[in-house]
């Protein structure tokens, strides 16, 4: 979207959406609107078995149908085999072996999708079942299958910080799980693959991070990269699920294959097996503090289930394992993290990236220890909670602002929400509201609080970089500013955020967004946090750039000609691990707590969340209105994985691949979300202002639960909690 | 089969399969892709367009159903190239994210607040509890439909 903005704010202040108009009309363009005339439509054909050899495929049927123009397997690939974020394991199409339910085997391109998907019965594939690994700890076992020629272990890494032999006066030990959430961005996978020329291909597509999917398809296609051009169309939403490669080689392999242009579109059911997922994980923790609360021996072992292949696994037990031991300071730890291959669908980024599941442990955890010192759960966090200059259990030391108190003690002040009867209130404010199923008269409530964190961009070394230009002219209407990067808005505000730092850098009102392409270097992903920081940081210096020119020519009244300037900017450089889990893995992090009001109809197991309270650290708000609008989305999804969200897996299959099954917080289960923003600007960071799209649905996952232990004085080790969970107090 | 239907005050017809929904027959043959699909199952309200002035989500209609009969969807929403108030309202109140739920929010409303021009909280809720919006956590499409509300009745 090109998008000309006059009259808006800068940095700092709420100013309005820059795609909020064409957003509001039906008008601005997602990928699945994508068309041109003459275009083909592709469809995939995805394996049922979880695990199983192919013995043989017969498409002959599939090409005959009048209308479809091109039939493709594995034999079609024309280059690199496989593809991957991290280790390139996965197959473009599977060739001797299927290693989940749901995987691409075949692809159709025809004239329309009804018979692109009627080609799609016409293909046979005979399959040998194999033994299926689909439980995690299953995949450890010696005599497991192993998934990979390597064996079933994706990344097993140790932090040992201090003697993790400590003693200590007090422990509380126990066991967590949380399931496997689907993102669910509204918007399905889509993209729209235009054969070019010189033998290239141009393909528009719905993604979170341009180059890296070029980095995946070049080889795949066996192209030079300056061949396959990317240009990114509308996104509607994605929260890690856009991260990896859905359907982009495959319609860049129809579209090169048939000389037409093909547009893939996922349905609903399809999206389900077309990206991965949150990883579902099981944790223990054993904590140790002394008589008077303070924490000093921290023991924690995470195995997190990857499924079939690698995508982003070795970068989530990373992060898991290194916030295992929370926003806390403890002097020894022994966290142990791992995570495996099973014959599930693959899983990989979802908001929060390893850092959800540890929270929804440590916090339940801090609570235990708190019941067994009779300390009062807040008091006992605020004794331990992490400070600038804290070390972590990684030997890294918090350099930046660490405002874990400051997130618990606004909490705190908060009154709480006032309490009403259920006698005379309307059914729609009860749990199971819309159902009317009770009448209140079992209702308990129970108010839980959670504190937690998270790294900003990526860690452990990667070389992480976003490239902006920025260029300035004066025509008849005035001073114009236009900028470009790779960087996609997925919908949380990053061209707003953009022409904000531009205005406030350059005070030109006219600003021109260019519709993000690789033709510019990589702007890196719209994942971690990072874009505000890495892009905004790349915009701010080019525009730097371009001032200091203006200036030298004597400003921009007497400016002849456009100036230009082209800058990319490099977050501070982190380091790996050693053999003991020490080193300086994370850039910086982002802190955020949360406190939730919840009523448990005791008799019939359902939940009424009353509020939510959320404050969060995001160093400066350069647009407030924006930054509510993650921490109440961050929320919602928070509430969903604590309450109602998990693929339903039963031997490897999904169970609930549509939105009739798999349930997301709908208006109805969304209570009123209160939040504060806690501003203490970040040395070294552009403006000082951290990532903003993660901390709430760190932390509200355990707050929830924690309500729900508070009203109904049961263990709930495992989220989502499920009505059975809660019912015959 | 070819289906006619009047669409935003204007006759259009196209050749569809007979099993097509209307959004498809809206979407891919008659190129109106404000109306979105993100379920085909009616769970979502993102298809959600008038048919025959009462609101339906279009993937759950066959295109055959709306043979000449009349269908308005979100871009026949606004009036002489200007936002409708509940339009402008979403867009300030910050109720827009990615902006694929909003075509569906953005017509919900305007049958709401047809229907009733001062809903109370309660009714609003229920009145989009057919709607799913990934992305906001509602609470800024609740500020929208107030301010919305507000607007129409003449308020600031
Ligand atoms: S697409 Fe029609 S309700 Fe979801
Ligand atoms: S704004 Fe993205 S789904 Fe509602």
């Amino acid at each position: 979207m090109n998008v000309d903005i006059r009259r808006q704010g800068g940095v700092g202040e709420s100013v309005r959406r820059v795609d909020g108009i064409p957003k509001v009309k039906g008008a601005f363009e997602y990928a699945s609107d994508l068309h041109r005339d003459g275009m083909l439509w592709g469809a995939t054909l995805r394996s049922p078995h979880p695990h199983a050899q192919i013995i043989s495929m017969d498409v002959s049927a599939a090409a005959a149908v009048p209308g479809v123009v091109a039939v493709l397997t594995h034999a079609d690939v024309p280059g690199k085999p496989t593809f991957g974020l991290d280790v390139q394991d996965q197959p473009v199409l599977a060739k001797d072996v299927v290693r989940y339910a749901g995987e691409a085997v075949a692809i159709v391109a025809a004239e329309d999708p009804e018979l692109a998907r009627a080609a799609l019965e016409k293909i046979a594939v005979n399959y040998k079942p194999l033994t299926r690994v689909t439980d995690m700890e299953q995949a450890l076992e010696k005599s497991a299958p192993p998934i990979h020629p390597q064996g079933n272990i994706v990344r097993s890494l140790t932090i040992v910080h201090g003697d993790p032999q400590a003693r200590a006066d007090v422990w509380v030990e126990g066991m967590y799980e949380t399931g496997m959430q689907d993102q669910a961005p509204l918007g399905p996978e889509a993209g729209l693959a235009v054969p070019a020329a010189d033998g290239g291909v141009d393909l528009f597509i719905a993604t979170q991070w341009l180059h890296a999917d070029l980095g995946q398809l070049a080889p795949c296609l066996d192209l030079p990269p300056e061949k396959v051009r990317l240009h990114l169309s509308g996104v509607g939403g994605a929260f890690g699920a856009r991260e990896d490669v859905s359907m982009q080689i495959h319609a860049c392999m129809l579209a090169l294959r048939t000389r037409r242009p093909v547009k893939m579109s996922y349905g609903r059911q399809e999206s389900f097996y077309g990206h991965v997922h949150r990883h579902p994980a099981r944790i223990w923790m054993r904590h140790g503090a002394s008589r008077d609360g303070k924490l000093v021996n921290i023991q924690a072992r995470l195995l997190v289930d990857g499924g079939a292949y690698t995508s982003t696994s070795p970068a989530v037990i990373g992060n898991a394992t290194s916030f295992a031991a929370g926003p806390y300071e403890v002097p020894n730890a022994r966290l142990v993290g791992t995570a495996v291959f099973t014959n599930n669908p693959p899983c990989g980024a979802m908001r929060g990236f390893g850092a959800v599941q540890a929270c929804f442990a440590y916090e339940a955890q801090m609570d235990k220890l708190a019941a067994a010192l009779n300390l009062d759960p807040i008091e006992l966090r605020l004794k331990n909670a992490l400070r600038s200059g804290s070390v972590l259990p990684t030997g890294q030391p918090i350099a930046g602002v660490a405002p874990v108190r400051a997130c618990l003690q606004r909490l705190q002040a908060l009154p709480l929400p006032p309490e009403e009867s259920a006698l005379d209130r309307d059914p729609m404010l009860l749990p199971g509201g819309a159902g009317n199923v009770g009448h209140g008269e079992a209702l308990k409530r129970g108010v839980g609080i959670a504190v937690g964190y998270k790294n900003l961009g990526y860690s452990e070394g990667f070389d992480d970089s976003s490239e902006a230009w920025v260029r300035v002219s004066v025509d008849n209407e005035g001073p114009l500013a236009e900028v470009k990067t790779a960087a996609v808005d997925v919908g949380q505000g990053l061209d707003t955020i953009v022409t904000q730092i531009v205005r406030s850098e350059l005070g030109i009102d006219r600003v021109i967004l260019r519709q993000p392409d690789t033709a510019i270097g990589s702007a890196g992903s719209s994942s971690a946090s990072r874009q505000t920081m890495m892009t905004g940081g790349a915009v701010q210096l080019a525009c730097q750039a371009v001032r200091a020119e203006i200036d030298r020519q004597g400003g921009l009244a007497d400016l002849r000609r456009p100036v230009e300037a082209s800058r990319v900017f490099h977050h501070r450089s982190t380091g790996k691990l050693d053999a003991n889990g020490q080193g300086d893995p994370h850039v910086t992090f982002a802190f955020g707590a949360a406190r939730a009001v919840v009523e448990v109809d005791q008799e019939l197991g359902l939940v009424r969340v009353v509020q939510l309270a959320v404050a969060q650290d995001v160093g400066r708000a350069l647009n407030p209105q924006s930054v509510l609008g993650q921490i109440e989305g961050g929320s919602a999804q928070g509430l969903g994985l604590a309450l109602m969200e998990e693929i339903a897996l039963v031997e490897g299959q999904v169970k609930n691949a549509s939105f009739t099954d798999y349930l997301i917080p709908t208006i109805l289960d969304m209570p009123p979300v209160i939040s504060e923003i806690i501003e203490e600007p970040e040395p070294g960071l552009p403006y000082g202002a951290k990532g903003v799209g993660e901390p709430s649905t760190v932390v509200v996952p355990a707050a929830v639960v924690a309500a729900l232990r508070h009203a109904t004085g049961r263990e709930l080790r495992r989220a989502p909690v499920k009505p059975d969970d809660l019912v015959g107090l | 089969m070819v289906v006619r239907v009047k669409v935003n005050n204007e006759w259009r017809e196209a050749e569809v399969w007979p099993g097509a929904s209307l959004l498809t027959f809206l979407r891919d043959r008659l190129g109106l892709y404000g109306s979105k699909n993100a379920c085909e199952q009616g769970e979502c309200g993102s298809c959600s367009v008038w048919l025959e002035g009462a609101l339906v989500c279009s993937c759950l209609v066959l295109a055959a159903q709306a043979h000449e009969r009349e269908v308005r969807t979100v871009e026949g929403l606004m009036a002489d190239e200007r936002l409708h108030p509940i339009q402008e309202a979403f867009v300030e109140a910050g109720a827009v994210q990615c902006g694929f739920c909003t075509p569906g929010f953005v017509v919900a409303v305007a049958e709401l607040l047809q229907k009733d021009p001062t809903p109370s909280p309660a009714t609003v809720r229920e009145a989009l509890s057919g709607n799913l919006c990934r992305c906001t956590g509602y609470q800024k499409i609740l500020d929208a439909v107030s301010l919305a509300s507000s607007r129409m009745r003449g308020g600031t």
